[in-house]
């Protein structure tokens, strides 16, 4: 997938100027934190399983190599096979090999982030191998050749006008006069469309929420079903996981089901939570002949010893970019790659660099929703803080602000002198203001005063008051 | 160095050396096999667990009768295609329960997995789940997993008894049943009919699974 994170701020001053996105947008900030909200209040225990989340996958983080084995010794002895796949361009020619062995022409595919994030739709396409998203978002996006622009909401960013001529252009073989003004028209078309590809494909792919070490089972969780007849139709059932999708047992994964599609959707369970374990068994009517296991770390491991660990219990609910004020402001294609919202500005970083992702870290205003909804409580605004000081060591973000935030250290580490140049800018700055209080227009801050005006400083410094108060209360 | 060895490796290395991976490995075995319960939540300790799972199914969409036994469930079936004017063919799986069952003359069965062309399934789902209305069902030639998506009307026959609190509750049973570790091939933990929001957020039921899931609980 190609990386657009570096043209972050003109991907979000286009998305700001898009209509069409903007009107999509509208749904996300109204439905999902609502639906969240409702779904935590309902069950009393919700905050203890948030809890209990965060202990689980800390504890299987703590103890990755181990229950990773153990989940490759279950998956073998059930007969599916295991692969390890240290990068993007291992796990596509593990695809690819088990492609060309059983001589697959045409795969059926669950939604996986895993599978955007190595590429695979264009990868398989290239080596003329036919590649269907299943997904009624993916589907959508697939037909308009975009890159998903939420995690859980693929399509989010388009408006239904927008999915209707996509149906339009890609159906010929439907007569022109069917109707398409209703939603409902269009997912009945969809479902028929994929119907015969969920019945032809060779290969069905999916992703995994989770991986049980116990019993050497994968599991999706979905709501259309699609996933299901993806890994239920065809001859070869492959899995792409990333390696912190593991958890030790079924009990260990009931805990994490309570959280995740509450803070998704706001349903207490999706409609389908799918356990497979191995391929096809004797006496079976149906499931696939092969079931494949791919392993992938594409990074994780070097997070996994960095002050990025916390980041790999994420379980890809949404919640964090569904309650993000900037992901409301200007949608997910604006982050230029696979994950976008908060967890996207700690993840991509970690994953393609902070030299290709500096500026996401840098697009929040630390309000701390994300944190404050997280299932499993990952500290996202203490980590997009780590990338900025990385940024800054490495020499990366821009040489004005460089300069400046050395002459800032310069004063704050001479409290006198800081003091002193404070107390006079506040004034300043509150003369500047005048009358109205407020400043529209700054040197050096232009940028930040072309969009909202500065309120003037009043009552003095934060230090100066807060002398002035312990003086008060001695006395 | 295989890919595995690597990975490995440097899991190992960012881990740190707290604990060998000797001690890790005996950590790691001695939690799967206590399989540990975590907060169970008080609601799945309904003093009459089917009550509250035909509550929650609902919640989810589905549709639910409760008959008082296995004769009762060829005419709920019946009524249920009548309502929503089906044709009155259905197809199921060789489990004994539904096979024993009499149908009416004016309807008509079959046997085995779907291959997409029926309109209506009858499963038996091995338990259920009181707290979320979840159906839990096992793969195999009882119950074959492709009638449990690919028709748009899909029946589920559910055996009050076979109703529990919680997911952990299903999981102690299914040990109990196959032994620790094991797994049926396919476990379809189902909630309610398929549906999708994902054009404008606008909730539609019938994705690519069924578009009715009717319920019939046998309180014998």
């Amino acid at each position: 997938m190609e990386i657009k994170s570096p043209q972050f701020k003109s991907r979000a001053s286009a998305a700001l100027e898009n209509e069409q996105l903007q009107s999509a947008l509208t749904h996300v900030r109204s439905n999902f934190i609502d639906k969240r909200a409702k779904a935590a209040r309902e069950l009393p225990e919700f905050e203890a399983l948030r809890d209990a989340a965060r202990d689980i996958k800390n504890h299987t983080l703590e103890h990755l190599d181990a229950y990773l084995e153990i989940f490759e010794a279950k998956v073998t002895e059930g007969g599916g096979h295991v692969h390890w796949a240290q990068t993007a361009t291992d796990a596509r020619g593990i695809v690819l090999d088990i492609c060309r062995r059983r001589n697959v022409k045409t795969v059926t595919k669950g939604k996986s982030m895993i599978a955007e994030e190595i590429g695979l739709n264009e990868f398989l396409e290239a080596n003329e191998i036919t590649p269907v998203e299943t997904d009624l978002g993916e589907y959508i996006i697939q037909l308009r050749r975009e890159p998903p622009s939420h995690i859980i909401a693929p399509a989010v960013h388009l408006t239904m006008e927008q999915v209707r001529d996509g149906f339009r252009e890609a159906h010929t073989h439907l007569p022109d006069s069917r109707p398409m003004d209703e939603p409902e028209n269009l997912l009945r078309e969809a479902r028929g469309v994929l119907r015969e590809k969920f019945l032809g494909a060779d290969m069905g792919i999916t992703g995994a929420n989770f991986l049980v070490a116990e019993t050497g089972t994968s599991i999706i969780v979905t709501n259309e079903g699609n996933g299901d007849l993806t890994q239920l139709l065809p001859r070869v059932h492959v899995v792409i996981a990333s390696i912190e999708k593991v958890l030790p047992t079924l009990e260990d994964m009931s805990q994490i089901v309570r959280v995740l599609a509450r803070s998704a959707t706001g349903q207490e369970m999706s409609v389908y939570t799918t356990l497979s374990t191995g391929p096809k068994r004797p006496g079976d009517p149906d499931g696939p002949e092969e079931f494949h296991v791919i392993l992938l770390d594409n990074g994780r491991s070097s997070m996994l010893g960095s002050e990025f660990r916390d980041v790999l219990r994420c379980i890809r609910c949404g919640a964090c970019m569904n309650h993000c004020p900037v992901y409301h402001a200007v949608g997910g294609h604006a982050y230029g790659w696979v994950y976008p919202g908060p967890v996207g500005a700690v993840l991509t970083p970690s994953l393609i660099g902070v030299d290709q992702a500096g500026h996401l870290p840098n697009a929040s205003t630390f309000c701390g929703r994300c944190e404050a909804v997280c299932p499993v409580r990952i500290p996202l605004p203490k980590m997009m803080r780590h990338w900025r000081e990385r940024e800054f060591e490495r020499q990366l973000s821009p040489a004005g602000q460089r300069r400046n935030l050395k002459l800032w250290a310069w004063f704050a580490r001479r409290p006198f002198i800081y003091r002193l140049a404070t107390g006079v800018a506040s004034r300043a700055l509150a003369m500047w203001g005048g009358r109205r209080r407020r400043i529209g227009w700054l040197p050096m801050a232009d940028g930040w005063t072309a969009h909202r005006d500065l309120p003037a400083p009043q009552g003095g410094t934060f230090i100066a008051r807060y002398h002035r108060q312990r003086r008060r209360r001695r006395s | 160095m295989s890919a595995r060895q690597a990975i490995l490796g440097r899991i190992r290395d960012a881990i740190g050396d707290a604990a060998t991976p000797e001690a890790r490995a005996t950590a790691a075995a001695r939690r799967v096999e206590a399989h540990p319960r975590g907060t169970i939540p008080k609601q799945a300790r309904h003093n009459r667990p089917v009550v509250l799972f035909a509550k929650k199914a609902a919640k989810a969409e589905a549709t639910v009768r409760r008959v008082k036994s296995y004769e009762e469930v060829a005419e709920a079936v019946h009524r249920f295609m009548r309502e929503h004017e089906l044709p009155l063919n259905l197809r199921h799986g060789d489990d004994e329960r539904l096979a024993n069952i009499v149908w009416p003359d004016d309807m008509t069965t079959s046997r085995g997995p779907s291959d997409g062309s029926d309109l209506t399934t009858v499963s038996h789902a091995e338990g259920a789940v009181a707290e979320s209305g979840t159906l839990i069902m096992g793969s195999g030639p009882d119950n074959p997993t492709t009638l449990n998506f690919l028709a748009e009307n899909h029946i589920v026959v559910l055996r009050g008894r076979d109703v529990q609190g919680s997911y952990e509750d299903i999981w102690t049973t299914m040990r109990r049943r196959l032994g620790k570790g094991a797994m049926p091939r396919t476990v379809n933990m189902i909630t309610g009919p398929s549906r999708s929001a994902d054009i404008e957020q606008k909730l539609i039921l019938g994705a690519h699974g069924p578009l009715r899931l009717h319920i019939i609980v046998v309180e014998d």
